[in-house]
């Protein structure tokens, strides 16, 4: 498997204000990669940055193997990736079939493959009944389908998402999402910017999560284990002063919880709960069940962008 | 410079354009109404008794270039649309990331700008000829158009005319946020070459070839100049991060 974008302190400035800062990432070819952050974050400048469409101040990042530095590179990674911007900015007099047409053009695709590509894309979307109407005329959510349609249609080596269920209704949202997953089983590369945490859980295999610069990068269980540890927890009849003292003699740390429930940081769950559980049944505790605290993304994202997190 | 993608830049713009009833008016009603009235103005029994014949003939022509103007003025719907309309649509990031360059996308502009306004100009200036050709024969004793004047204001003049008015609405769609705002100014061009129709009009300078290449000299190099200048203001990164 090879590199589909590589950066290295990747940087930029607007009049001396820093919007990216020292973004150093890698995202091999056929992952989806999730882009993190709250509002001014940078996602859209590092997306544009990669996508040559704006300058770097500093640093250096290929796409494709294409370096974005280099003023004869820029066009051709501009012709091997597909971009969904924020805004689909679609052509609102033209039909759909127009607007997917002229794109494919400007990407040097032939007839055949324009006819072919926007036939199977439209169809894929559900839009191929409608792709005679202008454009103008559709809801948010067919808008979206077909700017992504059109970030595809000229078989793009790398995909950047922005954002691409923002302000959809859940069914289209779902269709998008379920059609992302097609994309991913196609093993394409996708870089997608999101606020949707479930959307990043459910969809990436790798998170960054960028506050002008990157503070965490991983699997999202990865940056479970690694930022928040792993927790079981003892649901018991009721919690006694003996409980606690016999877990200290273990070495564990413990919290107790509405009266009824131990909350324990363990490493390894497997080897070290029968030792609790026997622990805490000598002391005298009635066990009714044992689960594992699993924080979700949103409450690693929170925690780290709250605490700013150590750059990654 | 592939001029296949500034073509199917163009063709869209052209896509565009049919279904903006704005645009097709003014390429259709300001040269209808221009042809029209303006041999009229002169050539009607009550306005024309007592101009001599040769006043007349000279009065025709120097009246026939207001289609240098309205080779400006054209421009200025359409181009401002061009680019300001693609910003207020948001559609110009998109077209941005397509693999093509500046100079491609700023030609595909400018060329779905002049072509219509150079279309309709051509057309106006048609009718008119056939207007005055009919009311003023008689009168005059002879076919007073097409000559060389008018040939020189349609083929060297009225084009230069046209470029410097699509380069200046570049310039212009690129420094403000609204399309109306846009045109207003770009309407301004028409005032530097509003001045070849007065000093033709009270005789200043005379609407001949001779003077017809001197301004089609002066606009030339400023069709250059103004080229330079749209190009280094057509800058990707202000257009995505600063225009809102």
């Amino acid at each position: 498997m090879s590199t589909a974008i590589e950066a290295e302190g990747l940087t930029k400035e607007f009049n001396g204000v820093t919007a990216v800062q020292e973004v150093s990432l890698k995202v091999e070819e056929g992952e989806v990669f999730g882009f993190l952050g709250p509002n001014g974050a940078g996602k859209t400048t590092t997306v544009r940055m990669l996508s040559c469409l704006i300058s770097k101040t500093r640093g250096e990042a290929s796409v494709g193997g294409y370096s974005i530095s280099k003023k004869e590179d820029q066009l051709r990674i501009r012709g091997i990736v597909g971009i969904l911007p924020e805004n689909v900015g679609l052509y609102e007099e033209l039909t759909a079939y127009r607007n997917l047409d002229f794109y494919g053009r400007m990407f040097d695709c032939s007839e055949q493959r324009r006819r072919e590509g926007i036939q199977k894309l439209l169809k894929m979307l559900d839009l191929w009944e409608k792709r005679d109407q202008i454009v103008g005329t559709f809801s948010k959510g067919m808008k979206q389908k077909v700017a992504i349609a059109r970030a595809l249609l000229h078989d793009p080596e790398v995909v950047f998402l922005d954002e691409p269920t923002a302000n959809l209704d859940p069914e289209s949202a779902k269709t998008i999402r379920d059609f992302i997953l097609e994309l991913k089983k196609e093993k394409r590369t996708i870089f997608l910017n999101t606020h949707n945490l479930d959307e990043a859980q459910r969809i990436c295999d790798r998170i960054g999560i960028l506050r002008t610069s990157l503070i965490a990068v991983g699997s999202p269980d990865e940056l479970r284990a690694s930022l928040w540890g792993r927790k079981t927890v003892v649901h018991l009849v009721s919690v006694n002063d003996k409980m606690i003292r016999a877990l200290g003699d273990l070495g564990t740390k413990v919290e107790t919880v509405g009266g009824n429930k131990l909350l324990i940081d363990v490493e390894n769950p497997d080897a070290e709960n029968p030792a609790i559980v026997g622990a805490i049944v000598k002391a005298g505790g009635e066990v009714r069940f044992v689960t594992e605290l699993r924080p979700t993304l949103e409450d690693i994202y929170l925690k780290l962008v709250k605490d700013g997190g150590a750059p990654a | 410079m592939r001029l296949a993608k500034s073509w199917t830049l163009t063709m869209k713009e052209f896509a565009v354009f049919r279904r903006k009833r704005y645009i097709i008016y003014s390429l259709v009603a300001l040269p209808i109404i221009l042809s029209l009235l303006l041999p009229l103005s002169l050539l009607l029994p009550s306005t024309s008794q007592g101009i001599p014949a040769s006043v007349l003939g000279k009065l025709l022509t120097s009246e026939f270039t207001i289609f240098i103007i309205l080779a400006a003025l054209l421009p200025a719907v359409i181009g401002s649309y061009s680019i300001i309309g693609e910003k207020i649509e948001k559609s110009l990031e998109p077209l941005l990331s397509t693999p093509a360059t500046d100079s491609e996308l700023l030609l595909g502009k400018s060329l779905a700008a002049f072509l219509p306004s150079v279309g309709a100009t051509y057309t106006g200036a048609t009718l008119y000829m056939i207007v005055v050709d009919a009311l003023a024969s008689g009168r005059l004793g002879y076919v007073p158009l097409p000559d060389w004047n008018s040939a020189a204001i349609l083929l060297l003049v009225a084009p230069l005319a046209c470029i410097f008015s699509v380069e200046f609405n570049v310039i212009v769609s690129s420094r403000v946020n609204d399309v109306r705002a846009a045109q207003q100014l770009g309407s301004l061009v028409v005032l530097p070459l509003l001045a070849i129709f007065l000093l033709g009009q009270t005789n200043v300078m005379a609407i001949d070839v001779y003077h017809m290449l001197i301004v089609s000299g002066i606009l030339l190099v400023a069709d250059v100049g103004l080229s330079f200048v749209s190009r280094a203001t057509f800058q990707r990164e202000e257009i995505l991060t600063k225009w809102k």
